[in-house]
């Protein structure tokens, strides 16, 4: 390269590296305290394959979900003018923000077994949703959504309506062109929200033990496990916890490469 | 000129960092300006201030709420902090070098491993004894009426089984010879989350101890365990020797085994110690 | 008449109503400054902004009529659209992109591929057929926008200065190619440019909008000989000769033209009317291109006054109105043209 580079301040420099440490000692402590040699042994124990199972295949559901439902709500925000749309995309941000345990109670308040739509649902179709894995989805997909819905949000507000309108000049309808023009055209976004989305439901603790409640096989997710872990089995907790800390970590580097613009120089 | 001033706001606030991370290490000097109150309750000569915290198992929130208020009337000047959660927790926390100056438990074994750590100031003190019982939603909807009716009842709130009223569950239901699948029980982190999954979640019933049933008011309908099956669960509690405050923390101990403390203790449904 | 639009719709400070004609084969060329409202008239026909008044007619279907409650979907308008930056789709290669009418309307992926591919082959696109739309160079992008629009056999076609992305290098043999393409096409093209050259060598018709309405409009050669307003005139009121070139000679009808550079084949020229002398007489010195008028009207416009001269090159010249007086010439009078060779603008067609 021919150009210099401005070296940063000293002072910049410093505040940098104590911000940069305070993200990276604790996880350094994590690794350091981790049983490197019993760490196989503690992921092959019944209860943490059990959780790690019910980890991903919850994740894997509740992202489904968010991109199901997620993909129409962006449209309707980006691309509509359905009055108090601004409130309506504060609602659907409000759990980013909101402490998941309040999110749990939340959705308790409006299915659980006692609340009018759960009663309803168990009564008619013999569905309780809190104590089960669709519980669970339904949790991780409350926080989660978000993610995805402000990602294509964006994509779509960003992207030139006129590729559209050319499309209909030749005579594709609504659908068509959103198959074949706009879906394509956010194809990262949707990838990059998706990913983002599935990582956040993937560590998510308080919605699910609030709402979901902590049972074994069914509802003990690994950030659950790692939680009643810590006091009986420790080393066990922090193997988990370093999984968990493995894939969020992939998902980062994978998303810096390929979408969030970073990366190659 | 202005990096100057920017570098010692910076400088200034490291110093207090690396001051607050030093200062829970080499906090024993503080203590000893203070009169080790060495017996009994604090003498009028040496009035009590200041400041101390208490990690108290969560069936003790309520009890020992109202103790802390009774206790700071008695003493103005004085604050007590408390952290409610199950004693594993606590003991954990403690262990990891949390500022806590009292530690009451559920059981003795959390005790015992800060004894063994050589993390607690003399010996531990027993001043309560609690019972478990079955909780179910008001009106009792399932008609549960013993340990047996719980493991086709639904899903069941049990706390953890390394938590103090989780191990003792377990012990109540071995000694009815009552299995309950682990994949209809919902395992809460301490006895206060194991009964809000019956109050106000959809568990159908759960076993936590008499106190909080008790506590919960009419959120829950209590079933009783026979006194063959039940388990007797002791709470000892003890000074840390980490405490900033030995005798402020020595003073509030001794007013839980006092005569007004255990008043409150038994009004909240604990048995006195034996 | 297949296209017959009176296009109102209100705009935030003005009021848009202009009136739109174009004929089968016609292509109309529709010229005015910034902001006149020429890009909302294209949405309009488009069906992207709904019509607030008037009327939008095509090929006798209504597609726009607000009185009546009559509004067409853009998707089944048939009218088709290049826009200036051409907005290929960037995710298809050249092939798909010229097959998505086709798919569109039902053809399958099979079909739809191998008609696009003979469309790219005959434009001498077959080595870009399966490139990526956003690698193909500016001149290739032109002609697969083009073609992707073409393919669906629209009955209006609409180009927003078409010509204006491309590099200057490559813009003549792109307008000779895009002028061969709108002779061949049967539909009416609707074109919106600020470029004189493109409304001089594409259009048939033409409409001048100046703040929403329309100043003036008629055949290219009526606006251009007589433009009604400054705009019009330094934009269009310029002298277009058509002919053959051989070196520096350009033929058209009798008269003979001197070049300053040489020309070959069909050619198109631009002459000024300021560049035009006028002469009583048959001026004298090294000025080769003259030649004998008769002056068939005169015009004032502004300060300065056009003349009409008619003989074997009809010609507008543009002079003051003092030189006017010092001349004498009225209607009818003779009078003598000459142009430099270097005021010349030769292009080839």
């Amino acid at each position: 390269m021919s150009v210099r580079r401005r070296r940063p301040p000293a002072l910049v420099l410093v505040a940098a590296t104590a911000a940069l440490l305070l993200f990276a000692l604790p996880l350094i402590g994590l690794v350091q305290r981790a049983d490197w040699a019993h760490l196989l042994d503690d992921l092959r124990t019944p209860g943490a394959t059990e959780a790690m199972r019910l980890s991903l295949t919850t994740s894997l559901a509740a992202t489904a979900l968010a991109v199901v439902l997620g993909l129409p709500l962006a449209w309707v925000l980006a691309r509509t003018d359905i009055p108090g749309r601004a409130a309506l995309r504060a609602l659907v941000l409000l759990p980013m923000v909101l402490p998941p345990v309040v999110g749990g109670v939340a959705l308790l308040s409006a299915f659980s077994r006692r609340s009018p739509i759960g009663s309803w649902l168990f009564d008619t179709f013999g569905i309780q949703l809190t104590f089960s894995p669709a519980g669970v989805v339904l949790a991780e997909a409350f926080v989660a959504m978000p993610f995805f819905v402000i990602t294509v949000e964006a994509a779509l507000r960003s992207l030139d309506p006129r590729y559209e309108q050319v499309a209909a000049g030749l005579g594709a309808t609504p659908p068509q062109v959103f198959r074949r023009v706009t879906l394509p055209l956010i194809a990262p976004a949707v990838v990059a929200g998706a990913i983002l989305s599935w990582a956040r439901a993937l560590g998510e603790f308080g919605a699910t033990i609030t709402f979901a409640g902590n049972i074994a096989g069914r509802t003990r997710t690994l950030p659950l496990s790692i939680y009643l872990q810590l006091e009986s089995d420790p080393s066990g907790a922090i193997a988990l916890s370093l999984v968990l800390l493995l894939v969020s970590f992939a998902v980062l580097i994978g998303l810096r490469d390929r979408w969030l613009g970073g990366g190659r120089p | 000129m202005r990096h100057r001033h920017l570098l010692a706001i910076v400088l200034a606030t490291l110093t207090l960092l690396v001051a607050a991370c030093g200062s829970s290490a080499g906090s024993d000097g503080t203590a000893t300006t203070k009169a080790p109150a060495a017996d009994g309750s604090a003498t009028t000569e040496a009035p009590l201030e200041g400041e101390i915290t208490v990690s108290a198992a969560a069936s003790l929130t309520e009890s020992f709420t109202d103790m802390g208020k009774a206790f700071e009337a008695e003493h103005p000047g004085t604050t007590v902090t408390f952290t409610f959660d199950s004693s594993g927790t606590l003991s954990q926390q403690i262990l990891d070098g949390a500022p806590v100056d009292v530690f009451a438990s559920a059981d003795e074994k959390n005790m015992e491993k800060l004894t063994d750590a050589d993390l607690v100031k003399g010996d531990p003190t027993v001043f309560a004894r609690n019972q478990l019982v079955i909780v179910t939603k008001p009106g009792n909807p399932e008609g549960i009426g013993s340990l047996a009716d719980l493991p086709d009842a639904g899903v069941i709130s049990l706390c953890g089984e390394d938590v103090p009223c989780g191990k003792f569950a377990g012990e109540a239901l071995a000694n009815a010879d009552v299995t309950i699948p682990e994949g209809s029980v919902t395992r809460g982190q301490n006895a206060k989350a194991t009964l809000a999954a019956v109050s106000e979640g959809d568990a159908v019933a759960g076993i936590v101890y008499v106190t909080d049933a008790l506590a919960a008011g009419d959120a829950v309908d209590a079933v009783e365990i026979p006194a063959d099956d039940n388990v007797v669960a002791t709470y000892p509690v003890a000074v840390l020797t980490d405490t900033r405050d030995a005798a402020l923390a020595s003073a509030f101990v001794d007013y839980v085994a006092s005569d007004d403390g255990q008043a409150i203790l038994e009004e909240r449904g604990f048995l006195p110690p034996a | 008449m297949t296209l017959d639009a009176q296009v109102q719709v209100d705009l935030d400070g003005f009021a848009l109503d202009v009136a739109l004609t174009a004929e089968r084969g016609r292509v109309l060329a529709v010229i005015g400054p910034n902001g006149a409202g020429k890009t909302t008239t294209l949405r309009c026909l488009q069906g992207i902004r709904p019509l607030d008044g008037g009327r939008i007619v095509l090929d006798d279907d209504v597609l726009d009529h607000p009185a009546a409650g009559t509004f067409v979907v853009p998707e089944r308008r048939r009218i088709a659209m290049v826009h200036q930056d051409l907005l290929l789709f960037p995710h298809l290669t050249a092939r798909d992109n010229v097959a998505f009418g086709l798919r569109a309307r039902g053809r399958s992926r099979r079909d739809a591929r191998q008609q696009a591919d003979d469309l790219l082959a005959r434009r001498g696109l077959a080595a870009q057929a399966g490139a990526r739309a956003t690698t193909l160079s500016g001149g290739q992008a032109q002609r697969v926008a083009l073609l992707r629009a073409l393919v669906t056999e629209p009955r209006l076609l609409l180009l927003d200065e078409p010509l204006a992305a491309l590099d200057p290098s490559v813009r003549g043999e792109t307008r000779r190619e895009l002028r061969r393409t709108l002779d061949e096409f049967t539909g009416s093209a609707v074109v919106v440019t600020h470029d004189p050259i493109d409304a001089l060598t594409l259009a048939d018709d033409v409409v001048v909008i100046e703040h929403g309405t329309v100043a003036q409009a008629g055949s290219l050669g009526e606006v251009t000989s007589r433009p009604r307003s400054r705009h019009v005139a330094d934009l269009l009121g310029t002298n277009l000769v058509r002919g053959t070139a051989r070196g520096t000679e350009l033929r058209s009808g009798p008269a003979v033209l001197h070049l300053a550079e040489p020309l070959e084949g069909e050619v198109f020229a631009t002459i000024a009317p300021s560049a035009i002398t006028v002469h009583v007489s048959e001026p004298e010195g090294s000025a080769r291109n003259r030649w004998p008028m008769t002056v068939t009207d005169i015009e004032p416009a502004g300060e300065r006054v056009r003349l009409r001269l008619d003989g074997d090159l009809p010609l507008v010249a543009e002079i003051t109105a003092p030189s006017l007086a010092a001349l004498g010439l009225q209607v009818g009078s003779p009078a003598w043209a000459s142009v430099k060779a270097t005021e010349i603008n030769g292009y080839s067609r």
